[in-house]
């Protein structure tokens, strides 16, 4: 199994006392499988992904990448982790702004030190990127900068995806090209996609929905 | 991984060239000060440690005469017959038709081993030095200073000489200073032979003395240099804000980006070291410009400084600069270790904050109500520390910590100052828009507090030097028109020619005084004894401080003996007290007079009285009294009638220029370091103002969006900058006066044995607060210009942005 | 003797040296030169002769202990002139070196002492006699009517040691070569030499361990000269030494690149002198010893047949190294073979 949680259990500090977000959590994503989670603002989607990313650890449960527990792992195994296996894909596109499209573009394959610059050109062609290589993010309209970021995570060649709703900046026809050509792209490359997403309409597209209601999976 | 990382993070800077170049010219200008000041430092200390490694004193005990006097040379063989393994040495002045220098009389066979100076060691003629006429080695520039004067041996250039001294053998010696069998003080070897006589039994004048670790000329210029170095670590200070403020701010702008490549799998340990790593990049690379810049600084005032230290202490230094690694590697280190302290913060924060916590670019410029009230009670004590130290402290020491305590304190005020003067200023304003105003400075006060505090530091020393510098320069001139009250001022050639020049002067003047001195040890250390003729021109002119009303009668009787202050402070003496000349007699002290300028002790006696001290003396310069409208004719007649060369005469005029040329070199240097000060604190200034009015959108641009043109928006912005840069100067003003008071009182006493009377100069002042105001508009110009040409769409954004 | 001339001769230049100075004034200018033929004067010969380049006062004494342990000392007083004059005060050329060494079996001290003349830290008067430097001293205390060196008291004083003798005289003073014009080479080189051979000692070491009492017998050389020696002599081999016979032999050998020169005096019991010429007496070394970095021949075959000599010397120390501005071996040595007794040898030039 490409990602697997078991019983996961989430809880923050905030001003009024701790509050539960995760309150035991199992849930599976299987290669080339693509999930949607939903569930309503605040409900803890973003806690799910962030926890499967290891940019944020679970109280108490497992989770499992690639049958590796993160939780049991330390802080350079989670760093390598996210190079390696993982991409993740923001509603803020976390573009890096000093650097231009194409640096943007390679950059986490470089890091990862997978650089496929035949691959990164196609994906560029395909996201429609071509001609913008040597601009900058704040040069680029949202639906460019967030094709950047999907981009990104696809030159690195991920076994798994997790998208933080990618379209969640984007109107309604630019967000559902962008998703287009992700689907597309994932389908291909054959890597698992764990999508958050508010929007039914969205989430209808992917093999499988799960929902997220009050800390546990409805 | 490491290098792809570490070229996003680089990447930042090139797209803010900006905050790069503060960053870097803040850090190589707090260096460059810093490592010239120390340049200077180094070179003096390498040449002062050269005087003290002259004979090895720095190493070896001595025996030296209890009563300061030179004593007979019967008491070295005594000493040395009785055991003692010493060698003699002779030292004193040797001046002649205007040309002076040191001389230092040795004994090559008796020196202990690895005592002989470098230059002798390294060959010579040990024939040619011990015979008559003897053989001297000197620097280079004092055998070139002294080429073609009468009466001493030939000279041999010797490179490691110490400049203005010339060694000779002690019989030599002996004769050059008129000292026949005479000798200052005994070296003592290391090791020394069993079963001497005790010292007591065999010379009880003489004890015995620890090695110097630093030559006499060392300690006098100590505060000097102390004083340099206090500049060099003010500016550093300065600088340092601005290193601080550019890398706290590149660190909080980037932090979305430090999230985003740990996102993408960038471990925190590498991420911390990359920045590290990047940071002691920069800090070596700005560090290497500032000691290129330190350099220049150094070698553009080391002439300066080297005319300084000879006016003052006559401590010789050469006049070109070398690159010392003790400075150099020194100037790199402090650069490190600035960058390193301002970035540490930075770091610290970093390596803690979990990794979803949001950026605070704003909230880095904002600083608790709590880290005012703790910055305030900091500056409170240190208050306390400066008036314990004016009311307790000692010497030099005592001085700076009072200057120290007193600078930093109403520097770490400032920002809780100006807060109270803006919160009461915003209470008592009327209109919505000047409320906003003043809230909104209030606001920012944070941001530019580092900024405004080198500022404060920069204005107050600017007013308290300044106002030093001016006192003394008023004074100084007022002393000289007292001192130099003769007209004319001729010197012999030799005792004939001045017996002849008397004859031939003495009916074409209206009076002719005689200038003589002799040079020996008073109270232990050399000094100058003149001896002055009883007429009106002294006792109506002279600048006695303090004396009884018949001194000068005193003096013409041979019963009295007035001093200077330096010497009057220096000794703690007393009207009354006894005074004991070189050779031993004893006068009671009937005065003291203020002579600036001047290193080293003086006493003045009665011309008949030095003559009958000191038959020997040199009787060679007459003061001549003469209607100042003759001056021109005589000087005529003299050369034409007389035959006197043109170089032993000259007119009061002439030496009151040159007087007061000394003077300003004196203090170029401290001008110049001020003016740098002031430069480093209004570039601190306009990093700072461009740094927050990149932050400020977010807070202008409601007050646009509800109906403030940006022109307007612009200018306000402008006025918020003069505004703090006036109440700064108002700040800096008292704290200004009371370090002049503390220099002029207290650092000046102990450093130069004279005190000054302050003068306050409000005129200065208005200009140093338009310098301010100026500096302050300049920083603040580009800012505002730029939120006035702001396209609209950018303020839009603000709105746009979900941060 | 022209051993120590050349000591003396080469000393000079290398304590210039280590003081600073290179080359000490050379050559003979204006100072008088030795001439056969003219008489020795005493008292006045035991002064100094300021006309000349070189004098001095060279004194070496065997001693023992009350528990028969072997010592040696050596006081030596060197005069040498930049200018053939005296003057008052520090213009005085003349300049004066003193050497002490105390030896023992195990231990050899050494201090050494310079000193200018002309204001009374170091000089020679010869009535009454008396040489110092600094404390050292060799200070006649004659009988009314007798030589001024029959008696001495003699003290030096280093910084880990010290000695304080008594020296009395048994027999006359003895001149070298012709009535004390002591030629040193084919050249022509020559000096006025004389000693005093005879002495009986008694007095106190001071050690670092504490005093010691001791007796002993001791050898005074005189000699003044203005003349330096050949290039190519590279050193010398010398001894004075005290047979049981109460005869003493004055021998040496100068080793130069074409082979040694040797010479020397025989000295009767009675003090009569019998100077011989070059190839009487043989000096082969037998054993050496590492001193100061360099082999030194501390053990001598002397062969002089005429005499009916032929003895091995053997030093008390072999590491008697004299570690002064020009450094050279002197030390005590014991006599076996034909003849037995004490007496000291001298070594220079070995590299």
């Amino acid at each position: 199994m490409l990602l697997q949680l078991h019983d996961v259990e989430k809880a923050y500090d905030s001003g009024a006392g701790r509050v539960s977000v995760l309150r035991g959590v199992s849930m599976a994503v299987a290669a080339g499988e693509t999930v949607a989670l939903t569930g309503e603002s605040g409900s803890g989607k973003s806690t799910v992904l962030h926890l499967c990313a290891g940019l944020d650890l679970p109280d108490s449960g497992r989770i499992e990448v690639e049958g590796q527990d993160i939780a049991a792992a330390d802080d350079r195994a989670r760093a390598a982790l996210r190079r390696d296996a993982v991409g993740l894909v923001f509603q803020q596109f976390n573009l890096i702004p000093s650097l231009d499209v194409a640096a943007n573009l390679a950059f986490q394959a470089r890091l990862a030190g997978r650089q496929d610059a035949p691959w990164v050109a196609d994906l560029a062609r395909r996201l429609g990127l071509a001609d913008l290589m040597d601009r900058y993010p704040e040069q680029l309209s949202g639906g460019q900068q967030q094709r950047v970021a999907i981009g990104r995570t696809l030159a690195a060649r991920p076994r798994l995806i997790l998208a933080d709703e990618p379209t969640g900046n984007l109107d309604e026809e630019t967000g559902d090209a962008v998703l287009d050509l992700m689907l597309g792209l994932v389908a291909e490359a054959g890597v698992g996609l764990l999508l958050v997403t508010h929007s039914p309409r969205l989430a209808a597209r992917l093999d499988r929905r799960l929902l997220l209601k009050g800390g546990r999976l409805a | 991984m490491y290098r792809t990382a570490l070229s996003a993070l680089l990447s930042h800077w090139r797209r803010h060239p900006m905050q790069l170049g503060s960053l870097l010219l803040g850090l190589a200008l707090a260096t460059a000060l810093w490592s010239g000041v120390q340049a200077i430092n180094a070179e003096a200390r390498a040449s002062y440690d050269r005087a003290a490694g002259v004979l090895a004193q720095d190493r070896l005990e001595q025996l030296v005469p209890t009563d300061g006097q030179r004593f007979s040379q019967e008491v070295y063989v005594a000493l040395r017959r009785a055991g003692w393994d010493i060698s003699p040495v002779l030292e004193g002045r040797w001046s002649r038709a205007g040309r002076s220098v040191r001389i230092l009389g040795i004994e090559p066979l008796s020196l202990p081993a690895g005592a002989a100076p470098q230059p002798v060691a390294a060959g010579g003629d040990m024939a040619a030095f011990l015979s008559q006429p003897g053989q001297g080695f000197a620097a280079p520039q004092t055998v070139a200073a002294l080429d073609g004067a009468d009466g001493l041996p030939p000279l041999t250039a010797a490179p490691d000489m110490v400049p203005g001294m010339v060694l000779v053998d002690i019989g030599i010696a002996q004769g050059l200073l008129r000292a026949e069998g005479e000798v200052s003080r005994l070296l003592v070897a290391p090791a020394q032979p069993v079963g001497r006589t005790p010292l007591g039994e065999v010379a009880p004048g003489l004890s015995l003395r620890a090695p110097q670790a630093e030559a006499d000329v060392a300690n006098l210029t100590g505060s000097f240099h102390l004083n340099l170095t206090a500049f060099g670590f003010l500016s550093f200070a300065v600088g340092l804000f601005i290193v601080h403020s550019a890398i706290g701010l590149a660190f909080e702008q980037r932090r979305p980006m430090f999230r985003t490549l740990r996102a993408l799998g960038l471990p925190l340990g590498a991420l911390v070291a990359i920045l590290a790593a990047e940071v002691l990049i920069l800090a070596l690379a700005a560090g290497l410009v500032g000691i290129g810049l330190g350099y220049g600084i150094a070698a553009a005032l080391l002439p300066d400084v080297a005319a300084t230290l000879r006016g003052l202490y006559g401590a010789a230094l050469p006049g070109s600069l070398s690159l010392r690694p003790e400075w150099w590697l020194g100037g790199l280190g402090i650069a490190m270790l600035g960058a390193g302290v301002a970035a540490a913060q930075s770091l610290w924060r970093l390596w803690h904050l979990p990794l979803l916590a949001p950026a605070q670019p704003r909230a880095w410029a904002r600083a608790s109500a709590r880290a005012l009230a703790r910055q305030g009670a900091l500056a409170g004590g240190l208050a306390v520390v400066a008036v314990l130290a004016g009311l307790f402290g000692q010497g030099v020491a005592g001085g700076f910590v009072l200057l120290g305590a007193l600078l930093l304190s109403a520097a770490l005020a400032l920002p809780g100052v100006l807060a109270l003067i803006l919160g009461a200023a915003e209470r008592a304003s009327r209109g919505a828009l000047a409320q906003w105003f003043w809230a909104d400075t209030r606001q920012q006060l944070p941001g530019l507090s580092l900024a405004l505090m080198a500022l404060l530091l920069a204005l107050a020393a600017n007013v308290g030097v300044g106002t030093m510098v001016a006192s003394f320069r008023l004074t100084f001139t007022g002393w000289l028109d007292q001192r130099l009250s003769s007209e004319f001022y001729v010197t012999a050639r030799n005792e004939a020619e001045a017996g002849r020049l008397h004859d031939w002067l003495e009916p074409r003047s209206d009076a002719l005084l005689p200038i003589w001195k002799i040079e020996g040890p008073v109270r232990g250390r050399t000094a100058e004894v003149y001896g002055v003729a009883d007429h009106p021109t002294y006792s109506e002119n002279w600048p006695i401080l303090t004396g009884t009303p018949d001194l000068w009668q005193s003096l013409a009787r041979g019963e009295g003996a007035i001093v200077n202050e330096q010497l009057w402070r220096r000794e703690g003496l007393r009207l009354g007290d006894s005074l004991t000349l070189p050779g031993g007699a004893e006068r009671a002290l009937v005065g003291v007079y203020s002579d600036y300028g001047n290193p080293r002790g003086q006493v003045i006696i009665g011309v008949e009285d030095l003559t009958a001290l000191y038959p020997e003396v040199e009787r060679l310069r007459y003061a001549i009294r003469i209607d100042p409208e003759k001056v021109p004719d005589l000087r005529r007649a003299l050369v034409d009638e007389f035959g006197l060369p043109a170089d032993n005469m000259i007119d009061q005029a002439s030496v009151k220029r040159f007087s007061l040329q000394v003077f300003e070199r004196t203090f170029a240097v401290t001008a110049a370091l001020n003016v740098l000060t002031m430069g480093v604190a209004g570039f601190a200034m306009f990093t700072s103002l461009l740094t927050l009015a990149t932050m400020r959108l977010p807070q202008l641009a409601p007050v646009w969006a509800l109906g403030l043109t940006r022109g307007r928006l612009a200018r306000l912005e402008l006025v918020r900058a003069l505004l703090l840069a006036a109440l700064t100067m108002v700040l800096a003003l008292p704290v200004g006066l009371v370090l002049a008071w503390a220099l002029l009182s207290v650092v000046n006493v102990a450093a130069f044995g004279w005190r000054l009377p302050m003068h306050v100069f409000p005129a200065d002042w208005l200009w140093l607060g338009a310098l301010a105001l100026a500096a302050a508009g300049l920083a603040a110009a580009w800012p505002a210009l730029r939120l006035a040409r702001m396209p609209p769409l950018r303020l839009l954004k603000v709105f746009a942005d979900e941060r | 003797m022209n051993v120590r001339l050349i000591l003396v001769l080469m000393v000079w230049p290398f304590a210039a040296i280590a003081q600073g100075f290179a080359g000490l004034g050379q050559g003979a200018e204006g100072f008088a030169t030795p001439r056969p033929g003219v008489a020795l004067e005493f008292p006045a010969d035991h002064g100094a002769h300021p006309s000349y380049r070189i004098e001095w006062w060279y004194l070496t004494a065997n001693l023992k202990g009350e528990d028969g342990r072997s010592y040696g000392v050596q006081w030596t007083l060197f005069r040498s002139a930049l200018a053939p004059e005296t003057r008052e005060g520090w213009a005085d050329p003349q300049i004066w070196m003193g050497h002490a060494g105390l030896t023992t079996p195990e231990r050899h001290f050494v201090a050494e002492r310079l000193a200018r003349g002309g204001i009374g830290q170091a000089g020679v008067t010869a009535v009454p006699f008396g040489a110092w430097i600094d404390g050292w001293r060799m200070q006649g205390r004659a009988a009314e009517g007798r030589d001024e060196l029959s008696a001495l008291s003699l003290t030096a004083q280093g910084t880990d040691f010290a000695y304080d003798l008594d020296l009395t005289a048994e027999g006359p003073l003895v001149a070298h070569g012709q009535s004390g014009y002591s030629t040193k080479s084919e050249s022509g080189q020559a000096s006025y030499y004389y000693s005093q051979p005879f002495y009986r000692v008694a007095g106190t070491l001071d050690l670092p361990e504490g005093p010691i009492a001791v007796t002993g017998r001791a050898w005074l050389d005189r000699e003044w000269s203005s003349q330096p020696l050949d290039a190519e002599q590279k050193g010398w081999d010398w001894v004075s030494l005290h047979f049981e016979s109460g005869e003493k032999l004055m021998g040496f050998q100068l080793r130069s690149t074409d082979g040694a020169y040797t010479s020397g005096t025989w000295i009767g019991a009675d003090g009569r002198a019998e100077p011989f010429e070059d190839g009487v007496l043989t000096m082969t070394p037998l054993g050496r010893a590492r001193v100061a970095g360099r082999d030194l021949p501390v053990r001598w075959r002397l062969e002089l047949p005429a005499k009916g000599l032929d003895v091995e010397i053997d030093a008390l120390n072999a590491q008697s190294w004299m570690e002064t501005r020009f450094a050279y071996w002197e030390g005590p040595v014991r006599i076996t073979g034909s003849h037995r007794g004490e007496g000291y040898l001298e070594m220079t030039g070995y590299e």
